[in-house]
């Protein structure tokens, strides 16, 4: 391929973050506390990352509110809520790590809610024997980026790009040594040459059409990963939250945090009836995710739908001043976009597509991927949360991990890994890549590519899936995986601050993203988690030693199975304890 | 002008919540500011409105469907990160966060006043995140940070900052505040959304800086005359002026003028033996 005559501008670093949300935030303070020169680049400003957005809380057994919590109950819930696919050797470490973490937070500057001791307060969510998530009312992703964000600035040695998308990775003999990315503002090209780059990019959620997730994502970490060789792992695992807004449908997708039910929120159908004691009487509303979810879907199938085809979620059995302070921005949202108000009246809720359990296959306690020098952290990566995360296990997944892969990023960096060049002609197909875009002139619609995108997904891979309707998913994603090759700007506009140019590239991480996930949720013939068949309704023992992974073969996609590591006849125990749940709050 | 695309195919056996949502056979006209710092006009689109549509979908609606390259910046559409900020008839405000039947007649688009365009609606606000890093961040005291337990604070002293902490940094304060945008004397005050940062930090029971010298000298609290405008713009309805300016400016008195300290103290919950910020010790008493 001819050398594109195109200027780009070089940047040589220690450790390349890619992504500025909790995971590489955290990642990033730890490799410049390790005392390397860190440089992180994000696709908005600072402090935007879709992290921003979570409400609840983070989960740790701090054992404020319940005494008998503790780091064995917090990994047996996320054990048993993960269906046991989850990698247990990071199960553990979460569970073991996460109270220092939250505290680290607090002591960098972080507020959260207090019980009467003046210790953290935590509240109840699904999932979780015990209330366990730290939390300022239902902002606590802000509270997280904010703190982050202040502490990474003040911190020696680390440099941020902001408005700087990564279009593809650089590789040496199977070693990630760069990147290739370009600034929204002006649409120069900038190549990072790094000792080791950490990927914190997030999710995927946009290939859906209703979803609570942000702009940014669009699964482009697990794309780079994907083509620059890395493996993928339970790319069928895609999380529905059980309550999205419904009405009007500007707003739908956009989250109802669990937080509503952790404070007492009941769900009913259209009859009135509180219809999860059918499904699982013991916990209520604040059962699993999988489980509300596929709950909610039935009553509707069934005929006792809410008008916009959901059900009802009512808190207003609790006094207006609880509501208004303990749940402000949900009042707020329903009030500002729904006309609703909560203190009076239910809202109207649907399950929305909400988190990827799936990512990016790393080593437990590094965070490394099978590729050198590439480390992953956070939603992007995989392996804690199995076939279904429970609430709050998120935000401290970004502490723990974070701090983890940065670590270990930096160690990498150090150990004479110095910045080396990437194979020849790589980085003139990265450029040709990225540019393509501007130039094609009847190229295809980036938005329309999407649309369709997001109608198979809706379709095909929807909450209960079944061979039949994936194969004719993963039909229409290989079609549009071609149609995406092809996209353009139609309107030309140059490089310049051009959201068009941006979404064909976008797109084009979602559609690789989708494959895999087609191909990875027909292999599984069972139903685990948030992965429900109804071809095979039941869970299938053989299946749950398993985890499907993908990866590029010459210009394939190639599924295997990989055999887990079985669980120690130790962790099996407390994963089967009976926890004392006779005990007296601590509010 | 744009027509809507058509529905591809019929939706029949999607779940009612998950289809595409229908046009309510309305249009609206969107004026919106096209351009780059070498000048720009507005350029009329005429959109189909949707039940509950805020002024986002419609200009998203505009990149889907006719200019795939008007520019614009957003990312959670949920009123939580700040960026979508824009002026909505000449007013600040979230464009994510306003409906579009809140309106009467055409709707008028414009970026942000306060700050250079990069293009149509997207400004560069790199000067407010130049500012922050100024403002020394949280420092707790040597024995707080040594201490081994878990930290005890009071919901009553947490429950004050909670209202500061909501700040998405959206900077339509910034935007809106005469200081900044007609007097460009961005040199001389940091903006409300600062003042809001530097009282969360003074505030903050851990805390042990003081930073009165930089409020009174570099960060330029005397600027603000309180007019309050920020506090009308605010998204987080933020009592930018009562709950942080305010006591701020009373806390720098304090220092100045003996006499009201128990009352400055009174609201604050000032806390004592605090640090002078470094570098700002010798600052120049400009009384
Ligand atoms: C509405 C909502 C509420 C939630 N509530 C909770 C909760 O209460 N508790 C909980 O534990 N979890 C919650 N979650 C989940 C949790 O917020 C996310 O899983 C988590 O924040 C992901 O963080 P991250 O650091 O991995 O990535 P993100 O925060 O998604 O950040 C990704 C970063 O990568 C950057 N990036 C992406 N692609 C590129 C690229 N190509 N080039 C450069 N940069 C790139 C982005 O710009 C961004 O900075 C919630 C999620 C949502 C949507
Ligand atoms: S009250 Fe002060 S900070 Fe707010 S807009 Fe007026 S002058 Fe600016
Ligand atoms: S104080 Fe209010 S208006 Fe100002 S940046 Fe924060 S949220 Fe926006
Ligand atoms: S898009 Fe996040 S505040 Fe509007």
């Amino acid at each position: 391929m001819a050398e594109p005559a195109v200027n780009y501008d070089e940047v040589s670093t220690d450790v390349l973050v890619i992504g500025a949300g909790g995971a590489g935030m955290r990642g990033a303070i730890a490799a410049a506390q390790a005392g390397c020169r860190v440089q992180v680049v994000c696709k908005s400003l600072l402090g935007k990352a879709h992290t921003v957005m979570a409400e609840g809380g983070m989960a740790a057994a701090l054992a404020n509110v319940a005494k008998p919590d503790s780091w064995k109950t917090h990994f047996s819930d996320t054990m048993k809520g993960g269906k046991l696919l989850n990698n247990w050797r990071m199960a553990e470490i979460h569970a073991k790590e996460a109270p220092e973490r939250v505290q680290e937070l607090e002591r960098w500057g972080a507020i959260f809610d207090r019980n009467a001791k003046g210790l953290i307060h935590q509240r109840s969510f699904g999932g979780h024997t015990y209330p366990r998530l730290a939390h300022i009312g239902d902002r606590t992703g802000l509270e997280l980026i904010r703190s982050l964000q202040d502490k990474l600035v003040h911190s020696p040695g680390v440099d941020v790009h902001m408005e700087v998308t990564v279009t593809r990775l650089l590789v040496r003999d199977g070693r990630v040594c760069g990147a290739l990315a370009y600034r929204r503002q002006d649409g120069g090209l900038v190549v990072y040459r790094a000792g080791a780059v950490l990927l914190a990019s997030g999710g995927l959620g946009k290939i859906y059409r209703v979803t609570s997730n942000s702009w940014e994502s669009t699964g482009d970490g697990t794309a780079l990963a994907y083509h620059a060789g890395a493996i993928l792992q339970d790319c069928e695992m895609v999380q529905f939250h059980p309550t999205g807004m419904i009405w009007p449908p500007g707003v739908r997708g956009l989250l109802v945090t669990e937080g509503v039910r952790g404070e007492g929120g009941l769900l009913r159908n259209s009859q009135g009836e509180r219809f999860m004691e059918k499904y699982d009487p013991e916990r209520m509303e604040l059962s699993t995710r999988d489980v509300v979810a596929r709950s909610i879907n039935q009553e509707v199938l069934e005929g006792r739908g809410t008008p916009h085809g959901g059900a009802f979620l009512d808190i207003s059995h609790k006094p207006a001043d609880f509501i208004k302070s303990k749940l402000p921005s949900m009042w707020e949202q329903f009030h500002e976009l729904a006309d609703v108000d909560i203190t009076k009246e239910p809202m109207e809720v649907a399950p929305t597509i909400h988190y990827a359990m799936s990512g990016v296959r790393v080593e437990p306690a590094t965070g490394a991927s099978n590729l050198a020098g590439l480390f992953a952290a956070g939603e992007v990566a995989c392996g804690l949360h199995g076939a279904n995360r429970l609430g709050g296990n998120s935000l401290s997944d970004l502490l723990v991990f974070g701090k983890r892969a940065g670590d270990a990023a930096a160690a990498f960096a150090q150990a004479g890994h110095k910045a080396v060049s990437w194979e020849s002609g790589q980085l003139s197909e990265a450029i040709a890549y990225t540019l393509r875009p501007l130039t094609g002139e009847d190229g295809e619609n980036p938005y329309q590519v999407h649309a369709e995108l997001q109608d198979a997904l809706t379709r095909h891979a929807p909450i209960i899936r079944e061979e039949k309707g994936l194969r004719v998913g993963l039909g229409k994603v290989k079609e549009l995986q071609e149609r995406a090759a092809r996209v353009a700007v139609a309107s030309g506009g140059g490089r310049h601050f051009n959201p068009g140019w941006h979404a064909s590239l976008d797109v084009q991480s979602m559609v690789d993203n989708a494959e895999a996930l087609f191909v990875s949720a027909i292999e599984r013939r069972e139903s685990r988690g948030a992965h429900t068949r109804s071809d095979y309704p039941e869970p299938d023992e053989e299946l749950g030693k398993v985890n499907f992974v993908v990866e590029k073969d010459g210009r394939e996609l190639k599924l295997d199975a990989i055999a887990k590591e079985p669980i120690p006849d130790e962790l099996m125990e407390v994963i089967n304890s009976k926890w004392n749940t006779d005990y007296t709050r601590e509010d | 002008m744009a027509v809507r695309s058509e529905v591809a195919e019929p939706v029949d056996d999607v779940p009612l919540h998950l289809r595409e949502a229908e046009a309510t056979g309305r249009s609206v006209t969107l004026k919106v500011w096209r351009g780059d710092p070498t000048g720009g006009e507005l350029v009329s689109y005429e959109v189909p409105a949707q039940e509950g549509m805020v002024i986002l979908d419609a200009v998203l609606w505009i990149q889907a469907h006719v200019d795939a390259d008007l520019a614009v910046r957003w990312n959670c559409k949920a009123a939580k990160c700040g960026s979508c900020s824009a002026e909505i008839n000449g007013f600040p405000r979230l464009m994510c966060k306003s409906r579009l039947d809140s309106f009467q007649g055409d709707i008028t688009v414009t970026p942000m006043h306060t700050f250079p365009v990069i293009r149509d609606l997207v400004t560069d606000v790199s000067w407010n995140y130049e500012v922050n890093k100024q403002i020394p961040p949280f420092s707790p005291s040597e024995e707080d940070l040594k201490d081994p337990e878990p930290w005890r604070m009071q919901q009553e002293d947490v429950q004050r900052l909670t209202e500061f902490r909501k700040c998405i940094e959206c900077f339509l304060c910034q935007d809106v505040c005469h200081v900044l945008r007609n007097h460009e004397q961005k040199d001389q005050y940091y903006g409300p959304r600062f003042m809001i940062r530097t009282a969360t930090l003074e505030m903050h029971p851990k805390d042990s800086l003081d930073r009165r010298p930089m409020l009174k000298h570099k960060a330029g609290l005397g600027m603000c005359n309180i007019t309050k405008c920020c506090y009308e713009v605010c998204p987080e309805h933020i009592n930018i002026t009562d709950n942080a300016i305010i006591p701020l400016k009373e806390r720098v008195a304090d220092e100045y003028f003996d006499p009201v300290r128990w009352a400055a103290r009174k609201l604050t919950g000032d806390k004592r033996g605090r640090r002078p910020v470094r570098g700002m010790e010798d600052a120049p008493d400009q009384r």
